[in-house]
Parts: structure tokens; sequence; C-alpha cells
């Protein structure tokens, strides 16, 4: 049977990339016109895994909208939950224990680290390497154990309720952070020396996917993929939520706005969360760890709107309230979705075998974009 | 070239081809066969969602699953014996995945992971875009369940998966053995 | 998180909100539960942008949230505007009719309007006049309706509570 290949009208091919693709991390399906090697347009074709989470949601509770979002952004899914949960307690005006902010806001930091972990193995066996793959998930199976001892689930962890956690922390949890901080930092400079400084690396993503600061600030990009490029928007920084205005910790930026920087960027990402979990978990605050809240929550009628700042960038949840039982409209402000929207401009002009380094580097995960 | 079939009584796994020299030689070699095909199943590269991690971890050294014959994972569905369908799956990607079933070769088998894959999961009510359980799409030989299921778990599956080529015989045959023995 | 704003917000909520009330008489402006909300008719939307996007006081040019709200009688399309340089925000909330929703698309002045405009037409059904290749974006081609809207009927998959 005679295949017809897809041309436009001066002669480019038009070639399909996914949705079942090794390197895509997710079903992603882009349309890609080539002229010979090199890309003259990309057009991502999304919705593949579009589970209308949020016309789902218009149905829960307000206790159970909470656990849909782990499902959206799962390597960073306790984060996802805090956002909503912040949500929550500012349209009922609850107000958190420490305690409860502190655990939040430590196992946000190891939910972090874990996801950047995936993050680099994956966007090394993109590249070809395989080894590190192994490598990110030694340590992310240590991670992944404290979250099981604590929060009961490895993935998605349903751990933050409204007024604060579900429950107490493991009595073994500072013994073993402590213990994973020690292997941790004596593991950070194979990561640098097993890819970091690998010629091979090195010419495959400096120069490529470049990105200015106006066109991040103007394609919405955040998290990494935007301070690889000067843009300060790390939102623990500027606008501050559950205890980050305490700690000490610095935003890693980067002016080169290429592949490498924002490789760059996220590498350090990680020692800074573990710098910001050292701070806190030996002075982990006695007390109550949820606060008093009623059963049945019902939120006054507004709307309320948090941001905060995931693995990924800038996480916002918009919720509109009638004064029921449920919400009336929930809008997820998700950071792959702007972020995916700044892939044609940073690849037009590349090679395809640029385009699996810049799309590593920009870290996508497709439920996210879809919803 | 002329290939007599026979119309198979049992239709798992694949059909009976008539030989000359009979039965006893055929049912030697099937259960050498099946053993073969059993320790060497090879996936393929398809997640969707949050299931896909919890496949990889498998996949990486903790719970290795390359010491149970699954060691490399075929980014082309022409290359592959088994398809774990990892994650929930939309009206979008339902004809996706049956065009790539389809262009696996036989014998070829498929793993419904997670709850999403088995039912349709945590987006079971109230949802206009979601397939509800895999099967409805093509037929499934393993069900896991779990939201994200343990790596140990997909670990049983993949081993029930085995035992079953091993066995030798279809979904009605099994559970009247079963009943038989008081399982 | 506190119960307060902080209040370094609240002061700057108040000029921002005082700035731009004198500047714009005819839209209601007042402080919503985060950030001074403009109300405005879905027509007036390019003016009050181009004013937003480019005068130095305000200089508004990271779009962080576009969505719409189906109220049933009317729709809402509510924009997230914040500024790089002077790290203040506003909410602009645009209302458009319901039977022929139609307002004007960002694409000249953010480019992240691109993709966020596609997927409120696909879910939602509002026009966006000049957008430069509006079509559905998360369902497929041939989805009829939009999910999305209060008046969406799907008796195969809804389980109406």
């Amino acid at each position: 049977m005679h295949q017809e290949i897809k041309t436009t009208p001066s002669g480019d091919m038009v070639i399909n990339v996914g949705p079942q693709h090794p390197s895509t991390h997710g079903v992603l399906h882009l349309l890609i016109t080539l002229n010979g090697e090199t890309i003259v347009n990309l057009d991502p074709n999304i919705g593949y895994i579009h589970r209308s989470i949020e016309k789902m949601c218009e149905s829960l509770s307000y206790r159970q909208f909470i656990y849909t979002t782990s499902r959206m952004d799962y390597l960073s899914s306790h984060m996802n939950n805090h956002a909503c949960a912040l949500t929550v307690e500012k349209g009922l005006q609850i107000e958190v224990p420490e305690r409860a902010e502190v655990i939040r806001v430590i196992i946000s930091e190891l939910t972090r680290l874990a996801s950047h972990q995936l993050w680099w193995g994956s966007m090394a066996m993109d590249l070809g390497a395989l080894s590190p793959f192994f490598y990110a998930f030694r340590e992310r199976e240590m991670i992944t154990d404290i979250m099981e001892e604590t929060c009961g689930a490895r993935l998605t962890m349903n751990y933050v309720v409204p007024g604060g956690v579900m429950m107490d922390l493991h009595p073994d949890f500072q013994k073993k952070v402590k213990a994973f901080i020690v292997q941790f930092k004596s593991k950070i400079g194979e990561y640098h020396d097993l890819v970091t400084g690998n010629i091979i690396f090195q010419n495959r993503t400096k120069g490529i996917g470049m990105l200015s600061k106006e066109d991040a600030i103007s394609y919405g990009v955040t998290g990494p993929a935007a301070r690889g490029s000067g843009l300060s928007c790390d939102i623990r920084k500027l606008y501050p939520y559950a205890t980050y205005q305490k700690l000490q910790f610095n935003e890693i930026l980067e002016t080169a706005g290429d592949s490498f920087a924002r490789y760059m960027v996220r590498m350090r990402e990680m020692e800074e969360s573990v710098s910001i979990i050292e701070q806190l978990i030996d002075n982990i605050p006695e007390g109550e760890f949820q606060a008093k809240t009623k059963a049945v929550l019902k939120l006054p009628k507004g709307e309320f709107y948090t941001r905060i700042e995931t693995a990924r960038g800038e996480l916002g949840v918009y919720l509109v309230s009638e004064g029921g039982t449920t919400p009336y409209r929930i809008k997820f402000r998700s950071p792959g979705f702007s972020n995916l929207s700044a892939l044609n401009h940073m690849i037009k002009g590349h090679k395809m075998g640029d385009l699996v380094a810049v799309m590593g580097t920009l870290d996508l995960v497709i439920p996210d974009i879809d919803r | 070239m002329d290939v007599k079939i026979t119309e198979p009584t049992t239709p798992f796994p694949g059909s009976v081809h008539e030989t000359p020299g009979g039965g006893i030689v055929l049912s030697a070699l099937d259960d050498v066969i099946n053993w073969a095909r059993s320790n060497s199943l090879w996936p393929l590269v398809f997640g969707t969602s949050c299931c896909a991690i919890e496949m990889m971890s498998v996949a990486a050294a903790k719970y290795d699953f390359s010491r149970f014959g699954f060691e490399v994972f075929r980014a082309s569905p022409r290359q592959a014996d088994v398809i774990i369908i990892s994650g929930t799956i939309v009206n979008k990607m339902a004809p996706v995945l049956k065009r790539l079933y389809d262009q696996m070769p036989e014998p070829k088998y498929v793993i419904a992971m997670g709850a999403c894959a088995t039912s349709g999961g945590p987006f079971f009510y109230n949802t206009y875009s979601v397939v509800k359980g895999a099967d409805h799409i093509i037929p499934v030989d393993v069900y896991v369940a779990g939201c994200p299921p343990r790596p140990e778990a997909l670990l049983h599956a993949l081993i029930s998966l085995q035992e079953k080529i091993k066995s030798g015989m279809t979904r009605e045959q099994i559970k009247s053995t079963l009943a038989e023995d008081g399982k | 998180m506190s119960k307060l704003k902080a209040p370094w917000q609240k002061m700057e909520n108040d000029a921002l909100l005082n700035s731009l009330q004198t500047s714009f008489p005819d839209a209601a402006c007042a402080i919503g539960s985060d950030w001074p909300e403009i109300d405005i008719d879905g027509s007036d939307l390019l003016t009050l942008i181009q004013k937003l996007r480019y005068d130095e006081q305000w200089t508004f040019d990271y779009l962080f949230c576009e969505t719409c709200v189906d109220w049933k009688t009317h729709f809402t399309m509510v924009y997230h505007l914040s500024s790089t340089k002077h790290r203040h925000s506003v909410v602009l909330k645009a209302k458009l009719d319901h039977d022929k929703p139609q307002i004007e698309s960002l694409v000249g002045f953010y480019k992240t309007a691109d993709m966020l405009e596609r997927e409120v037409y696909d879910l939602m059904g509002i026009e966006f006049l000049n957008h430069p290749d509006l079509r559905r974006l998360l369902l497929t081609e041939d989805w009829v309706g939009y999910p999305l809207r209060k008046d969406y009927e799907d008796p195969i998959n809804m389980i109406r509570l």
C-alpha cells in the first residue's frame, strides 16, 4: 500500500514524534516540520492524557479534591496537595500549627529532591547515557522509603489535609532523613562526575535551546527553566508561604539561557534543598499536627488564588466558591503548560538530536499539561 | 507455501498446526516453547501517567525485573512481546493504543497496571474523557490493583503472567483448575 | 499561612488600587481576596491592556493565569497579571454575553496567551478574535460541545449527583 508522506507546500516534511515515544516522558505528540535535518516548526498536540480533572473537582468536596491533584504532576505530588490545602485554608481562615507547617516544608523539599533526581536520571538516559538512571534511582528509593514510612505511599502520598497533615511523623523520621542527607552529600559529586563534566554532554547542551529573559516572561515560563535565563521567579523567595520566609537559602540564577544553564540550575537546586532540610530537621517544633476543623467544609462565597513553587515552576490554584460544599470552578495554572508553549520558539533552527536535549531540560510532565 | 491451519480448540496461546507425527511430539515441544516464551518477555515502552514511574522503579536497580527475563524495554511495538498499560487511557489515546496492540506480532500479552487501566480508577465518576478500563479497547491478561501499585505488586503480576504462559491454558481452564484445587 | 496578609502587601495593594482608580474612572475597582480587581466589559479589553502593559508605573508584563468562569447568565474571563519589575499583581475580569461570547485575543501582548486561549476555546467555547490559530487543543477535533460549561450534558459518562 502506497503511504503518502506529508509535505508542506515548500517541500518540508512533517513527521510525528510520539505519542508513544521513549523520550517524551509521557504522551506528547509533536508535529515537526523538517527541512532536511533542521527543525522549521514544531506544533505540540496534547490532550492524550486529558482526564477532565477540573470538571471532576466540581463534584468533589473540599476534602476530596486535594487528592486528584496528586495525579496531575505526580513527581511533585505533595506540593500540589499543599497548594490546594493552602487555598482551602485561605478561604476558611484556618491557622495551621507550626509543627504541621514545618513537616509540610520538609516533605516538600524531599519531594523536590526526588523529582530532580528522576529528572537527572531520565535526561541522561534520553541523551544516551544509561548508567545515571540507576544511580538516580538509588537515592530516590531512599526518599520513597522515608515517605512510605510516614505518609503511607511512595508516589502519590495523600498526606496533606486542610489544617495540617494527616498523621504525625514516624519515630524514625529524623534518623532516616539525616542518614539520607549524609549519603546524598557524598554522592552528589558522583552525579557531576558522571554527566556534567562529560564532553559529549556539554557539546550537546551548550548553546542549544536559547531562551532570553524577555521571551521567558512573555511565554510565562517559570521554575528552573526560567531561572536558567536569569529571570528571578522563585515563589519561595518572592511571595513566601509556610515558613519559607524564616529559612536561609539562595535562589539559583544563571544567565546563559541555554540547556546547560537550566541543567546547572537544577543541580544546584538539589543542594539548596538539602540545606533547607538541614536547617529544619533538628528544629521541628512540638505541638499539634492538625488544626481542628469541621468534618464537612464549606467555603464562603468568593475567589481564592494560591501560588507555590513546585519542582517544575509556579503552580497556581484558582478556586471560585459559591458557598456550597463543592467548588464552583477550579483552575490549575500548571507550569508545564506555559513551559511547553516556549518549546517551538526554543527549537527553531536546531537539529532533531537537539530536540531531546531541550525537552529534557524543560522537564515536562505531560499529565501536568493536560490535567 | 501451503500451511494447513486447523481451527484452534485451545485458542491460547497461538493456533495448532497439524504435523505428521502426532500430538505427543507437539505437546512436549509446546512445553519447551511456552517455557522459552515466558522467560523472555520484552515489554513495550508505554507509560501514560503516574504508574509509569512505578514501572521505571521496577526497572531500576532495587526491584530489578530483568532478572525475570524482561531485559530490555523495546521502543517499537514490532519487537515487543508484552505491553504494560500503566496509566489512564482517555478517548484521544484509545485509537493509538489499539494501533500499537495491532502492530505487535503474536504471541502478545497485556498487563493492565493500576486502577486507571483496570477500571478507570479515581477518574471513574463525572469525567467526560476517560475510558473506564483498558479492556474496553484491547483484551487484558493480568490486572494489577493499586494507585499506583507497589513495585512488588507489579512483579507479582509479571510472575503470574509467566505462570499463565507456561501452563498453556485459557482463562476458563485456569479458573476451573483453581476451583478444583479449592484455592 | 497566617491569617493576615503581610503588611507590605496590604500597603502595596492600596497604593495600586488608588492609581488604577484614578486612571480608569469608568471601571469598577476593588480589593479582592488577594489583589486589586478591575471589572470591565469585554469590549474594553484592549485599551486597558495596552495601558497596563506599557505604562511605566505598572508594566504588567507577565500573564500568569487566564481562565473563564461560567455563571449561567454570562461568562467572565479572568486574567491574572503581574509585573516582574515592580512585583505587584492585579486581576482583570471581563464580562461576556452568554449566547455569543467573543473577546479580543491577547496574543499580541503576551505570547503565553496563545495556548491559554486555545484551551479556553476548547473547553468553554469562547471565541477569541484575531487569534492566529484558534483550534481545539485538548479534545479531539470532532468533539461536539464545550465540556466545562454548566449546561453540558453527557448522558453516557456523567453521573449527576
